[in-house]
């Protein structure tokens, strides 16, 4: 029977940082399961630079910081499994054990007992699927991801005359990678009157290249039996209703879809694990621990980031973590129990509570906005009473924000008679 | 004096520059957080310039591309006549990362490196465009 103390489902930068982290904490037994040919995950196919100015201090493309932490996964001769799909995670019955079945061309289906778990599987692409659009389904329709994959990794030139739905910043990087490799793209349609992506996005991907970026428009038709030869966009109304008389036509024979993207969770959820419904991730503790005791998440598969260095910081939280729960060495008293409660503005936060006796000296709490807010306060109250006030120039929900919280300063506002404490987290515009 | 408007793409912050101009001379820039922001602004506003990243074929490789980038950022107006040199290249494999792929790309006196490491294919000799998936 395999048997490891930490087994990490996926070798993106999620897996590869909390391998790294668990390793440097003193686990040894750690097994990374991958199903793609190599390790990396996404950034093998992000080959523009902007990664790292947190992590390295130094602009890097998406191989080269991938790179980085192979080599330290490497260097500390941890084992990872790569064309290998995992099947399914169970609770052994001897538990807290997991039993994680997994599955390869060499040794078939096979199953490995593992004391703990980190999820990092990463998300997946929205599809038109998703989208409800109306017209034939002819090839040339791609999620921009796939594109990307084909443009960078496998070298083939998806289409020659391009539209993008979705401003998200996969969209406005292949609207620039598409026009660099000779196709032209026509325009970036967007349903939101704000981008999804990065402002710098905005400025190097599409004005460096006049492609122009049409917000509140959406796809209404798109034609083409075999292959596309066209698409319809028309304006949108505030319910997101296309407006009739809006309507323009474009010739083209792709269409690119960056139009969200969703944590794969099809594992948690086969496991048990509670999943956010605004998210599609875990609900987790600050120890970045799902419901079930010893199953651990990071990465994109918790809620998706803008920024691999924050995935990676996340991941090493998560490694750590993982490594004191091996080791048994966390503080078994249960203790006070702080509820997060997002309000006005704020969708969503990760962790969802924080148990006093587990927390760090600080916590990093990351969420995301609903809307587009200038000149405003994040403001986070400890049972109604005002603990951190952050002053926002402007927020918007393409991109992720966070609050870092002293352990003293919660310490000396909660209620020490009460088990549960709320605290809440909001945007207050002035 | 004008005042210009500018994003700065130094990093994900995406900070809203103003930049003062006397002629062509920058004379002041405000809204950055960082230095980073005053020495795009004074770079964007006289020689602006961008990283350039793409792949390129690989012979003989464990994959069919690799992905390239130049070295340092290159001057805007330079981009198309560097991808039309690199779009005609084909490397063998191995390549290790940070291989110098092509020098002075575009007379920019900017060399192209790999991002990336690709091995020899066990089974080599097959050609970049033959496989098929």
């Amino acid at each position: 029977m395999q048997q490891y103390d930490i087994v990490i489902i996926g070798a993106g930068p999620a897996g590869l940082a909390a391998a790294v982290a668990a390793h440097d904490a003193g686990i040894r037994h750690i097994l990374i399961l991958e199903r793609d040919r190599e390790p990396g995950g996404i950034l093998n196919q992000c080959i523009h630079n902007g990664f790292g100015l947190h992590t390295f201090k130094e602009e890097l493309t998406g191989p080269e910081y991938a790179d980085r932490f192979i080599k330290q996964v490497e260097e500390r001769h941890i084992e990872y499994r790569l064309n290998t799909m995992v099947m399914g995670i169970d609770i052994a019955p001897d538990a807290p054990m997991k039993i994680v079945t997994a599955m390869n061309r060499q040794d078939g289906m096979y199953q490995i007992f593992s004391k703990a778990i980190i999820l990092a599987m990463g998300c997946r692409e929205r599809s038109r699927g998703a989208l409800n659009i109306p017209g034939y389904r002819p090839a040339g329709i791609y999620s921009a991801g796939t594109a990307q994959r084909l443009v960078n990794m496998e070298g083939y030139l998806p289409g020659k005359k391009v539209v993008i739905l979705g401003s998200g910043d996969i969209g406005l990087i292949m609207a620039r990678r598409m026009t660099l490799e000779g196709a032209q793209v026509q325009v970036v349609a967007e349903l939101m009157p704000y981008s999804g992506g990065l402002k710098r996005n905005i400025v190097q991907c599409l004005d460096d290249y006049n492609i122009p970026l049409k917000l509140s428009h959406t796809v209404i038709d798109i034609q083409g039996k075999e292959r596309v030869e066209g698409v319809t966009l028309a304006r949108v109304d505030e319910q997101n209703r296309p407006i009739v008389g809006t309507e323009e036509t474009y010739e083209c024979d792709t269409l690119l879809l960056s139009v969200g993207l969703l944590p794969e969770n099809e594992l948690s959820a086969g496991l048990g694990v509670k999943l956010n419904p605004v998210t599609s991730g875990p609900f987790v503790n600050e120890s970045l621990e799902t419901n079930i005791s010893g199953v651990f998440a990071c990465g994109n598969v918790l809620h998706v980031h803008d920024l691999v260095d924050y995935v990676s910081e996340e991941a090493d939280a998560a490694g750590k973590n993982a490594a004191a729960y091996v080791k048994d060495s966390r503080n078994a008293v249960p203790g006070v129990q702080i509820e997060i409660c997002p309000q006005e503005g704020v969708r969503y936060t990760v962790p969802s509570h924080i148990r006093l006796s587990q927390m760090q000296d600080e916590q990093t709490i990351r969420f995301r906005v609903g809307n587009v807010y200038k000149n405003c306060f994040i403001r986070a109250y400890l049972n109604d009473r005002q603990i951190v006030s952050k002053k926002r120039p402007v927020m918007a929900p393409g991109e992720m924000e966070q609050l870092k919280l002293k352990k003293e300063l919660l310490l000396s506002q909660i209620e020490t008679g009460a088990q549960n404490n709320r605290l809440i987290i909001r945007v207050e515009v002035i | 004096m004008n005042t210009k408007q500018l994003i700065c793409i130094g990093c994900p912050l995406g900070c809203q520059l103003q930049a003062e101009q006397n002629g062509t001379e920058v004379v002041s820039v405000k809204g950055n957080t960082c230095p980073r922001g005053e020495s795009y602004a004074l770079k964007e506003l006289t020689n602006p310039t961008r990283i350039v990243s793409t792949s390129v074929r690989v012979k003989g490789g464990e994959h069919r591309m690799v992905s390239v980038k130049t070295q340092k950022d290159i001057p805007k107006e330079k981009i198309l006549a560097c991808m039309e040199e690199i779009n005609g290249l084909t490397v063998t494999a191995p390549i290790v990362i940070g291989d110098v792929i092509l020098q002075n790309v575009a007379g920019t006196g900017v060399d192209i490196v790999a991002t990336k490491t690709v091995a020899a294919s066990p089974s080599s000799c097959q050609d970049a465009g033959s496989r098929n998936f």
